[in-house]
């Protein structure tokens, strides 16, 4: 199932699935992907007809959920490629939809027998799901991309968010790596040359999840994380799920107003550090986009000449 | 005042056939959920352990009309963390199903619903993105995934259906 990239003469392929959030709301995180897509020789292909995943319907229907779900992965599936998800909600609904509609029979015919009816699909079960953020660490890996490194980032020190579905449950994910204890973001910091920042409650959910029902309760979920980041002088916050975005970069003038604090703490997704790591512009990798501008992050970077 | 001779005993087995809930039964109380809850710890409305324990207790009214059934963030740490495996989260949402098929659908995820219906997704991806996704280089987008209208139509989630609820 894996797609090595040693192994195989040809570009490892994928189906990207964008979801709700990326393609509106984090244009600048879909770029620096895909720029980092096309600069470490992964194809991204893309699929017009994907929705949102399903995720949102759960808590109200979830054989609704888990229809949409089989929706999208059908799509995939009829390509005949691995789905890469940007987003780690999208990566965890759709990994448990299909890891569900996999392991119970009855459960899969069912789903078929409304989708073909619906909608006119079917869904045998048969792709792989993926974060992009895996596939960076599990198929290309840290050594292969350390080799690529343009620029030195060694002056920056920035603060990992893993987020919550990116590791867990690992009911679903199976044991990728220990959600108390996750490493994978860290060594892709490291990889870039970057140092990877601790701080208190480096695990703790960014509060997205309750933002619709009640937004003082996610604010000041996410309030606590960038003090603890401030805490630590980190250059700035590195994430990679757009709606723990929203919540830090998005909510972060707004949380300052509420909480009357100021933290101006950039927060890039990976992808974005990747690239600069990699001699990319900043302008190519959609940093204008950043509301919290890193500008003084990126005077830090040496440009190498060689 | 509770009043235990309102309590609800088959409330338990109503969750826990539920998708999600089947390990209701199993909780003992131990509160790790509540521990290392991230939502708790910003605010006492929200409290795993005393929910399941009302819910066990066959408190069906209070919990199925409750707002704090929708607070859990689905974080997931006390999924990884309960010793008796009962899937929070999971028994959350469960419970949610049930609340929604009881008539308390929080007005937010009416809309939410809307959205799915209207555009297949939260948000609308307008001529404007589109615009912003052209000069970005990025390929534009098709706004519209009738595919979703038909399925929640068939769930019975049409709009007009919502509207009388």
């Amino acid at each position: 199932m894996k797609n090595k990239i040693e192994d195989s003469p040809q570009k490892p392929e994928y189906t990207l699935f964008l979801g709700c959030t990326v393609p509106v709301r984090a244009l600048n995180y879909e770029i620096s992907a895909r720029k980092i897509a096309e600069k470490l020789g992964l194809q991204l292909s893309d699929v017009s007809e994907f929705s949102c995943c399903g995720y949102p319907i759960k808590s109200v229907h979830r054989y609704g959920y888990l229809l949409m779900a089989a929706r999208n992965l059908a799509l995939a599936e009829k390509r005949g490629l691995p789905l890469c998800t940007l987003c780690s909600a999208c990566c965890g609904s759709l990994t448990e939809a299909n890891h569900e509609i996999q392991e119970d029979e009855k459960l899969r015919k069912q789903i078929n027998e409304d989708l073909s009816e619906w909608v006119g699909l079917r869904y045998e079960g048969g792709i792989r799901v993926t974060h992009f953020t895996r596939i960076l660490r599990e198929d290309i890996g840290k050594k292969k991309i350390a080799e690529q490194i343009k620029a030195d980032l060694s002056s920056l020190h920035v603060a990992p968010h893993y987020g919550c579905h990116y590791t867990k449950p690992t009911s679903i994910y199976g044991k990728i790596e220990d959600p108390e204890n996750p490493k994978s973001l860290d060594e892709l910091i490291e990889a870039t040359g970057a140092h990877s920042v601790q701080y208190e409650d480096k695990l703790q959910c960014c509060g997205g999840g309750v933002l619709a029902i009640d937004e003082q309760v996610a604010l000041a979920m996410s309030q606590r994380k960038l003090e603890h980041i401030r805490d630590q002088q980190a250059d700035a916050m590195v994430l990679v799920c757009p709606f723990c975005n929203v919540m830090y970069e998005g909510n972060q003038r707004k949380i300052e107003k509420v909480f009357q604090k100021e933290y101006k703490l950039p927060i890039l997704y990976y992808p974005q550090l990747l690239g600069l790591a990699l001699g990319i512009e900043p302008d190519e990798l959609g940093m204008k986009m950043n509301r919290v501008k890193a500008t003084e992050l990126v005077k830090k970077i040496n440009r190498r000449t060689d | 005042m509770i009043d235990s001779k309102k309590f609800d005993p088959d409330f338990k087995l109503l969750i826990a056939s539920e998708p999600g809930g089947e390990n209701i039964k199993k909780c003992f109380s131990c509160g790790t959920c509540t521990a290392g809850c991230p939502v708790r710890e910003v605010t006492d409305r929200y409290n795993p352990r005393r929910i399941i324990r009302m819910a066990i207790l066959g408190m069906k009214k209070e919990v199925l009309s409750s707002d704090f059934i929708w607070l859990c963030s689905s974080c997931y740490t006390c999924f990884e963390r309960c010793p008796q495996n009962v899937k929070i989260p999971e028994l959350m949402n469960a419970i949610k199903n049930i609340a929604v098929r009881e008539g308390y659908l929080p007005s937010s995820m009416k809309s939410q619903l809307d959205l799915l219906a209207s555009f297949g997704r939260l948000l609308e991806v307008t001529d404007f993105e589109n615009e912003k996704r052209k000069e970005s280089g990025l390929p534009l987008f098709q706004g519209r995934t009738e595919d979703v209208e038909k399925i929640l139509k068939k769930l019975g989630f049409h709009r007009e259906e919502q509207d009388r609820g």
